[in-house]
């Protein structure tokens, strides 16, 4: 029997098998998925923002961010024995739903950036995506298998 | 003095925000009867301070599958209006404009999903219109942008706007229907306006 732990918008969690961890209705938003195969620990952060410098408050929830959101789960995966070599990582999300939102302004792209220049200095893998375009997805990530998968409208079930 | 944040705001910011929203709803729904020659219905507007992951329960979850429409507002005001048009609406204005049924959003093709776009527009003017007369703020509105899809991937976009100032959004919910509609979900008209946009309402109202 699988559980289910639900994930909410600026928010992470981690979990082992036979966990899964989800989250709803990524926009442009971000949905980072951590992996670490060799100690069975797996994590999930919904992120808004690309950059916690660029808030007035930041500090009222670092979740929110990808530099601040992501640091932070990779520390609570250490704390359950995860290593930070070990770890790989998928990520889906980053769309711009609406075509007014200036080219600009696009914060899903800038989100994605975000989230692959934090993997590279992590030195973290990205081994799988599904980014980008103007829909919206739900993401289910299996710690047991590592299977990342994408849940949408136009698109259906995406295993990655 | 300016606000930072909308925990900060007091009930008398709230009351002159619904009578913004309840004057310039007056006016887009006078606008939507006379283009679709139908009586409109519209409620009381609510004000709504709300945590990132409440909104969408306010459209039935996030997962549930909405037609959104974003138009973005700039001038001495920024920020946006979004519209969530439930299914009974986008029924009548398919019988009005088309002469169809409503079935499902993937038969919709471009030219009924323009109308949509065309009504939309209609009522933004008019709603910035009434607010614009009476602040006196120059106010400018975008082309409206149509999205269907899960109702918190829309709604995140209001949210991310807020999120560089805080937890929380402000959002002016005005809804409307058809008049003698049975159902009781109606769509919603969001104003979402930005924090120094606020301090700039209140200051132009005279509301401290």
């Amino acid at each position: 029997m699988q559980s289910v732990i639900n994930i909410g918008i600026s928010d992470l969690n981690v979990a082992s098998p036979p966990g899964v961890l989800a989250t709803y209705a990524l926009g442009s938003c971000v949905g980072i998925c951590l992996h670490d195969r060799t100690h069975n620990i797996g994590g999930l952060a919904h992120i808004m923002l690309p950059d916690s410098r660029e808030a007035s408050n930041a500090s009222e929830n670092l979740r929110r961010y990808a530099d601040t959101g992501l640091a932070e789960l990779i520390e609570t995966m250490k704390g359950k024995g995860a290593s930070l070599s070990c770890m790989t990582a998928k990520i889906a999300g980053g769309a711009q739903m609406f075509q007014t939102q200036l080219k600009t302004f696009n914060i899903g792209e800038r989100n994605v950036e975000a989230v692959k220049k934090l993997l590279y200095n992590y030195r973290i893998r990205l081994i799988a995506e599904d980014t980008g375009s103007n829909y919206g997805r739900t993401v289910f990530f299996d710690v047991a298998t590592g299977v990342m998968q994408v849940k949408s409208v136009t698109k259906g079930i995406v295993n990655l | 003095m300016a606000y930072k944040n909308i925990d900060e705001l007091n009930p008398m910011h709230v009351d002159v925000l619904t009578e913004l929203g309840n004057i310039g709803t007056g006016n887009a729904a006078t606008s939507l009867a006379s283009f679709m020659g139908r009586e409109v219905d519209i409620n009381v507007p609510n004000v709504r301070i709300l945590g990132f992951n409440e909104i969408a329960e306010y459209v039935g979850g996030p997962e549930n599958i909405v037609m959104g429409m974003l138009i973005k507002i700039d001038g001495d005001i920024n920020g946006m209006i979004l519209y969530v048009f439930d299914n009974d609406f986008i029924e009548n204005v398919m019988n009005v404009f088309f002469g169809k049924k409503f079935s499902s959003f993937e038969e919709l093709d471009e030219m009924e999903k323009s109308a949509f776009c065309e009504i939309g527009n209609i009522m933004a003017s008019s709603y910035v219109n009434a607010l614009s007369s009476m602040t006196g703020l120059f106010i400018n509105i975008s082309i409206p942008s149509l999205c269907i899809d899960m109702a918190g991937a829309i709604l995140s976009v209001p949210s991310i706007e807020f999120a560089r100032v805080g937890n929380k959004v402000l959002f002016i919910d005005d809804s409307f229907g058809f008049g003698g509609s049975s159902d009781k979900v109606k769509s919603n008209m969001i104003l979402v306006p930005e924090m120094d946009s606020l301090n700039k309402l209140f200051e132009k109202l005279g509301v401290m």
